[in-house]
């Protein structure tokens, strides 16, 4: 057994934002073993304070490129919560289409981009563009799909443009919603092949039970409102999040920890799975099935396979949405009115592809930001991420120290972790006990 | 077969979402790599060269600690491109720039916020280090990007469209969102993104910098006519060119939305700063 391990990933890639993987194993005891966190922070929450509420949505987008149409749309529902406003069908459908159309380009980024070149041996998708060629065009194809349909109702992915308080500023023309039904169509085959890729790769075994939390609606798996569910148990309204998050400055560390039931949890494809896995699509969960994932999963590293489920069932999800958007056409409809009152306060929630997000403004009655606080997913997985880590040390400690370096890296990726999210934990120092 | 050259990314305080817009451009136009080899990329790759010749910046600075990071790639770079508002005009993360930075770090990460998180007010790269070539924009647009990145490898100087987005916005036939009642700053902002927010119904916000010789006065009369107050326009003025704003002096429009009170500091937070045990 080897005495003293030392690995020190000293700016993780492939992975948004920078983070930094030390590991100190002495006399085959863990003397330190942590996820740092070294990214410059930000202050998004005092940026929001005195804006305009008209401007929260195009702000906040800006906390993350990758999840730019998720955060929107939860700053949006906040701002429509405390503001009172009513959305209309077409409204609720369209925003749908945007958010599905960002979590198939994150999640195919994240598994074919970052995730799959581990498997393949290469150090990124560039070598792979010459070894595996229709493996990337293959990616690059479906991410085009998935960016278009994000520019097709909000203007562009990173940044949404058309997404506004209460609506839209912009609808597409109705030959454009049928050429991307085409297409959905036609990207089927490359689902199919994406899951036949997937569900050859040697998955690493480990395991440990955790909570996981997500957001979950009565009758579909969906990603926009809904309640605070816990595989523990527990059910809450999204206002309640606080009592979910119980974001603290710990004695030993400089982070914001969050911690629900139990001294943390898990958030993003892996926590909706193991709730709402019932109300995938029939494709979806086929896919499910031969990708050997089946609830409740207590494996970390197979947040990557539920992403490929999760893009099975989205894909499916948009061929029905764009069938109902040609079956009732679009109207020009005007953003739904506000209502401002002193100190109206109001919560908003997506299932973004990392894990729930949390938006809470406080808005005066003149239009502007009292308050803010955002909460995001990556934030609430580092507590998890780094007991894993600790459980998963010890079963690695004869591998020489690249093997245990590849597997930590691994292991960091697989939550998908998006670290330029910077609100709220940023130099964490995990202490080994 | 002449070498490829070699080309950089790199990202300080951003949401990473210029460097995802060239991720994105690469899936129609996967040929870019047969004419350049990225050597670092952090986000995307492993592999990790320091040999570049030209490295595209991303993100505001916004620590002290950052700056010899900069420093050590300007010494490597032939060529020093600002990838986008951030780098290019300290953009949205200059928001912050309004209250002292020690105010701003207690609001968020409570009473231990200002040892824990370095921060000073953030710049574009230009104030740290000396910059080639500038790609604006929030994001940056891809096409400008192919454009400026072909000229680079010709050995050209990029220029920037000098003109306002109201000549692109004539161009795609928009109706003037002005006319229409909606706020639009398309008449002092720097065109180049083909008018692209207000060919979507929503009105340009400046995030590619100032047109040049940009007219103020007559934009702030422009927008009163709106029925926007004086607050409401700065915190459109300021969006993403607080920091310019700053710079210029008069007649730059800086106050805090809030209150008359320029300095007023920032509240106790109910909302964002931690509980403490």
């Amino acid at each position: 057994m080897t005495e003293n391990i030392k690995v020190n990933v000293h700016h993780v890639t492939r992975v948004e934002g920078h983070g930094n993987i030390v590991v100190d194993v002495r006399a085959g005891t863990i003397e330190k073993c942590e996820l740092q966190i070294v990214e410059t922070p930000r202050f998004f929450e005092a940026m929001l304070h005195g804006r305009p509420y008209t401007q929260a949505s195009h702000i906040t987008s800006r906390i993350c490129g990758i999840c730019a149409c998720g955060h929107a749309t939860a700053s949006l529902r906040a701002t429509e919560r405390a503001l009172q406003v009513k959305l209309s069908e077409q409204t609720i459908r369209l925003r749908r289409l945007v958010f599905h159309g960002e979590l198939l380009d994150s999640h195919i980024l994240h598994v074919y981009m970052l995730v799959a070149p581990d498997f393949l041996g290469v150090g990124s998708v560039i070598p792979l563009a010459t070894s595996h060629p229709e493996v990337v065009k293959r990616a690059l194809r479906m991410k085009q799909f998935a960016g278009d349909l994000c520019a097709a109702f909000a203007g562009r992915h990173t940044h949404p443009i058309a997404m506004t308080v209460g609506g839209f500023t912009q609808f597409p023309a109705l030959s454009k919603v049928e050429e991307l039904r085409e297409r959905a169509e036609a990207l089927l085959a490359d689902v199919d092949a994406t899951v036949e890729l997937f569900g050859s790769l040697p998955w690493p075994s480990f395991e440990r039970e955790t909570e996981y939390v997500a957001l979950v609606q009565p009758d579909y798996y969906g990603f926009i409102d809904g309640e605070i569910g816990s595989t523990d148990g527990d059910t809450l309204p999204v206002d309640q999040y606080r009592a979910v998050t119980n974001e603290r400055l710990a004695p030993h560390s400089t982070a914001k920890h969050t911690a629900f039931n139990r001294d943390s949890y898990m958030v993003g494809a892996l926590a909706r799975y193991n709730l709402k896995h019932q109300h995938l699509h029939p494709r979806a969960k086929a896919a499910a099935a031969h990708l050997g994932l089946s609830a409740p999963c207590y494996n970390p590293f197979l947040n990557s396979t539920a992403q490929v489920v999760e893009i099975v069932h989205c894909v499916d999800d948009v061929i029905l949405l764009l069938d109902e958007v040609l079956k009732r056409g679009i109207a020009w409809e005007k953003p739904g009115p506000v209502t401002l009152a002193p100190g109206a306060r109001g919560v908003g929630a997506c299932d973004v592809p990392r894990g729930i997000l949390f938006h809470e403004y406080q808005i005066s009655e003149n239009g502007l930001i009292e308050e803010a606080n955002c909460v995001i997913p990556t934030g609430q997985n580092l507590g998890n991420i780094d007991r894993d880590m600790r459980a998963l040390v010890p079963t690695l400690l004869t591998e020489p120290e690249d093997s245990i370096r590849l597997k930590m890296e691994m292991l960091v990726r697989a939550y998908d972790p998006c670290i330029s999210c910077s609100t709220h934990f940023l130099n964490v120092e995990f202490v080994g006990k | 077969m002449a070498t490829k050259p070699k080309i950089a990314f790199f990202d300080f305080t951003s949401c990473e979402g210029c460097q995802l817009t060239v991720v994105d451009l690469l899936q129609t136009h996967l040929g870019l790599l047969d004419l350049v080899e990225i050597v670092q990329f952090r986000e995307a790759m492993s592999e990790k060269g320091e040999d570049f010749q030209i490295a595209f910046i991303e993100g505001s600075c916004s620590r002290k600690s950052d700056e010899a990071r900069l420093q050590t790639i300007r010494e490597q770079a032939v060529v020093v491109v600002a990838l986008g508002a951030c780098a290019h005009l300290g953009g949205i993360n200059a928001l912050k720039n309004y209250w002292p930075i020690e105010n701003v770090q207690t609001y968020v990460y409570g009473k231990h916020g200002k040892d824990a998180y370095e921060s000073y007010p953030a710049r574009p790269i230009s104030a740290v280090i000396k910059v080639d070539a500038v790609i604006p924009g929030c994001p940056i647009d891809r096409h400008e990007f192919l454009r400026i990145v072909q000229l680079l490898l010709q050995g050209r100087k990029p220029r920037l469209p000098d003109y306002p987005l109201c000549v692109e916005c004539k161009f795609k036939e928009n109706a003037c969102l002005n006319t229409l009642g909606k706020p639009c700053l398309g008449p002092i902002t720097r065109a180049g993104c083909g008018a692209i927010c207000p060919s979507f119904g929503d009105g340009c916000e400046g995030c590619r910098g100032w047109a040049p010789e940009a007219n103020f006065a007559y934009m702030r009369e422009i927008l009163r006519g709106h029925g926007l107050s004086d607050a409401d326009i700065d915190a459109r003025f300021t969006m993403f060119n607080h920091y310019q704003l700053q710079q210029m002096g008069e007649p730059a429009p800086v106050t805090t939305p809030l209150g008359p009170n320029k300095t007023a500091p920032l509240p106790t937070s109910a909302f964002a700063a931690p509980k403490e045990d």
